[in-house]
């Protein structure tokens, strides 16, 4: 059965104990949803269990000392690893009654604001504040490559389905790209309509928020906001740019209608070839795109800002994560009784 | 004051916003360039080791007390950034601060400003009035009071209140209310020199030379029977025309070392704080700089690790730069924001508007080192001990400067209390 976006509707709604929560994952085996939240703590929902009592407890833990800001969880649904402020990397065991850290690496100094797997799940890329990219062994945690080409903080990484190019999107709208075996800088795609300095307020705004690549490797969709007349006022619009991989040329800009104080935090390219991404702001949202639209083909609207957002491994399944205390978990499916 | 006998028995009056530029244009066009007040080393020591200064650091918008001055890690409303150690013992500050926190040693903290004005406008009046607007009186903002308090009534005509801002149209601002325009500040916008202080060129200077001779003798007559404020200030206003075109070379930063240049960094606030170290060691009274813009109601930790770090090192380099220079001991430096901002983090990773428990960072002359006053609860939503107002920063901040900050200004045969009356000084704070 496909997903179907035009029958999109929450079929969960799980609530952790605190508010703001931020970066959230599916293990890709079904069994776990993790969101990680303000209070530095990471919440494990058992998604079957979830299912049949709506005030399903999550597991809590935690050791990093600041926000994560990402998560990743290997093929096997054995390990997670979470992204912290505090430059650290940290290895769980996803399973585990009470999960203590398996593994700490000192990965960036500040921020780490995105991690990623590699397609066969032997590599981990990290971006930050500090402007590196980094490609890490998942195995022993070991540094593979350093990459430094990026000016500003970056904001998203991405590796290509063919596993021999990684890509950190920047604040400055540049999305750059890496080849692993080389070790080298290749090229960088263009996504300046991503960042703004906005004068009046002399800041810095936007950035390549979210990255992804089409599962068939012929398209790259950075996405974030445009249009950021008062970044600290919160106005800003939605905006996702689509790159043909082989030209790396602009194709086509991905807007929405409607939305005049949100952003996209979270992006996912489905297999079935649509794009989906979770927009917060005042309001949020789920946005869906083919590859000729404009403006998206489908919007659906969550009840409250969306933040963080992950697509579960058969691709029914969207969870968002909110500053209510809540993880929404949307089905591309008609409802069942 | 300058003793003054008025035939109208009046003391200084506020001339117009366009009388004041109509006046400065008009000496401009007659400029008198040579003779430089600050061109003598021993001059400049001399004036150095015995004048005050003040440098405000204005971070406009609301700085977040809890991404400086008083960082809350690990609590609900702590955020992200985690708290560093400074080079004063048990004092811990914003990690966005780690220049900043090498040179703590020089400065102090204030932590429990309890201003509950969350709004620019009024917050910005009060924390540079020292009073709450009012109707009823319209009072002189923090560098009108310090430019009149340390005029020594000496021979420089220099403007004593400078702001340095990053944007604007730049002149000169009606601030200084009752103690008269002499005292208004001059705004660097961009960190220009001021305007209209370069001799047109189809003016000779021979000609400039001999016009203001003979306003000065035209003015010398008229003051002996007609003598009023609004003529001295009048005069005023053209001698400070000339000294400012005298002096725009204090206004050039390119005139420091290109190793200063590359130390302040490239960026707009780099520069003003060069600009307000060259502009202090030339006998300038009050500088302030303002750096723009902290009012993050939306993604506050992205925009204050941008806003923040930029901050840090111009800002600790100039607090060095005056210690090595030794000038720290007569400059009184103050970073303050119109408010702080709230600690709880709104939806959008933001923080609002709040003044009912935040920080300013002070230092230099007549602040003791390493001083930490008041403190917040775990979460810093309220002060936990050593209340303080706008008012009592106010009046601790003359008394740093060697006034008495309990003195009053005589305006028109009326007494006027420098400072808020209900207040007074922070006395722990001062040397």
């Amino acid at each position: 059965m496909p997903a179907d976006p035009k029958l999109a509707h929450v079929a969960l709604e799980l609530t952790a104990e605190a508010r703001g929560l931020m970066a959230c994952r599916f293990d890709p085996v079904g069994k776990h949803l993790f969101a990680s939240a303000e209070n530095r703590s990471i919440y494990r929902w058992k998604l079957e269990a979830a299912a049949k009592d709506p005030k399903h407890k999550p597991v809590a833990f935690g050791a990093h000392e600041s926000w994560m800001f990402d998560l990743a969880v290997t093929a096997d649904g054995q390990t997670l690893i979470s992204a912290g402020g505090d430059d650290q990397l940290i290895w769980w065991p996803a399973s585990a009654e009470a999960p203590q850290p398996i593994r700490k690496v000192k990965a960036h100094q500040g921020w780490i604001r995105s991690i990623a797997l590699s397609p066969d799940g032997k590599l981990l890329a990290s971006g930050g504040n500090d402007r590196m990219l980094r490609v890490w062994n998942v195995a022993d945690g070991t540094k593979v490559h350093e990459f430094s080409e990026a000016a500003r903080e970056i904001w998203s990484v991405a590796f290509h389905p063919d596993g021999k190019s990684v890509l950190g999107g920047d604040l400055d709208g540049k999305i750059h790209q890496w080849d692993i075996a080389a070790g080298k800088h290749v090229r960088s795609f263009d996504a300046a309509p991503l960042h703004e300095f906005e004068k009046g307020q002399s800041v810095h705004y936007g950035g390549v928020r979210a990255l992804v690549v089409s599962t068939d490797g012929k398209w790259v969709v950075g996405g974030g906001l445009h249009k950021g007349t008062n970044p600290l006022g919160n106005i800003q619009q939605p905006l996702a740019l689509r790159f043909d991989w082989q030209s790396a040329k602009l194709t086509r800009q991905h807007v929405t209608t409607g939305f005049t104080n949100e952003r996209i935090w979270g992006m996912h390219y489905h297999a079935q070839g649509f794009l989906v991404a979770a927009i917060g702001g005042s309001k949020g949202a789920l946005l869906f795109w083919n590859e000729g639209d404009d403006p998206s083909f489908h919007t659906f609207a969550l009840p409250s800002t969306a933040r963080g957002m992950a697509v579960s491994s058969d691709g029914m399944q969207i969870a968002t994560t909110h500053f209510d205390s809540k993880v929404r978990v949307t089905k591309l499916s008609a409802k069942t009784a | 004051m300058k003793p003054c006998h008025y035939s109208c028995r009046s003391a200084d009056h506020v001339l117009s916003r366009r009388q004041f530029f109509s006046s400065l244009a008009g000496a401009s066009a007659f400029a008198l360039p040579g003779l430089d007040l600050f061109s003598s080393p021993a001059m400049a020591a001399e004036m150095s080791s015995r004048q005050k200064r003040m440098i405000v650091i204005n971070l406009a918008g609301g700085l977040s007390q809890l991404e400086s001055w008083d960082p809350k890690p690990g609590t609900a409303t702590g955020g992200p950034f985690r708290a560093i150690p400074t080079s004063v013992p048990g004092l811990h500050i914003s990690e966005l601060l780690p220049k900043t926190a090498k040179v703590m040693h020089h400065l102090a903290l204030v932590r429990s400003l309890n201003t509950n004005l969350p709004d620019h406008g009024k917050g910005t009046y009060l924390m540079n009035t020292g009073r709450r607007q009012t109707p009823a009186m319209e009072y002189p903002v923090l560098g009108a009071v310090v430019a009149k308090a340390l005029d020594t009534g000496g021979a420089s005509a220099l403007p004593g209140h400078i702001i340095i801002s990053p944007t604007g149209s730049g002149g000169r601002s009606a601030d200084s209310a009752y103690l008269g325009p002499k005292y208004g500040s001059v705004s660097l916008n961009g960190g220009k020199a001021p305007q209209y202080t370069e001799r047109p060129a189809a003016l000779a200077e021979e000609a400039s030379i001999c016009a203001n001779d003979i306003r000065r003798k035209l003015n010398d007559r008229f003051a002996l029977r007609r003598r009023t404020a609004q003529t001295d200030a009048y005069a005023q206003s053209y001698e400070q025309g000339l000294e400012l075109m005298r002096s725009r070379h204090i206004f050039d930063i390119t005139k420091e070392s290109a190793k200063d240049q590359e130390r302040y960094g490239s960026h707009d606030f780099g520069r003003h704080c060069l600009l307000a170290r060259r502009l202090v060691e030339s006998g300038i009274s009050y500088v302030r700089v303002t750096h723009s813009n902290y009012d993050t109601h939306n993604e506050n930790f992205n925009f204050h690790f941008e806003q923040v770090s930029e901050f840090d090192g111009p800002f600790s380099t100039l607090v060095t730069d005056l210690f090595e220079r030794g000038l720290l001991d007569s400059t009184l430096i103050v970073v303050m924001s119109e408010m702080g901002r709230t600690p709880t983090i709104n939806a959008n990773y933001g923080r609002d508007h709040w003044g009912k428990a935040w920080s300013i960072c002070l230092g230099g002359a007549g602040i003791q080192r390493g001083a930490v006053i008041g403190s917040t609860n775990e979460t810093g939503t309220e002060v936990k001990e050593r209340e303080v107002d706008a008012g009592h920063l106010f009046h601790t901040y003359l008394a740093a400067l060697g006034v008495k900050s309990t003195a009053r200004f005589n305006i028109a045969g009326q007494k006027v209390p420098m400072a808020d009356p209900a207040f007074e000084s922070i006395d722990e704070l001062l040397v």
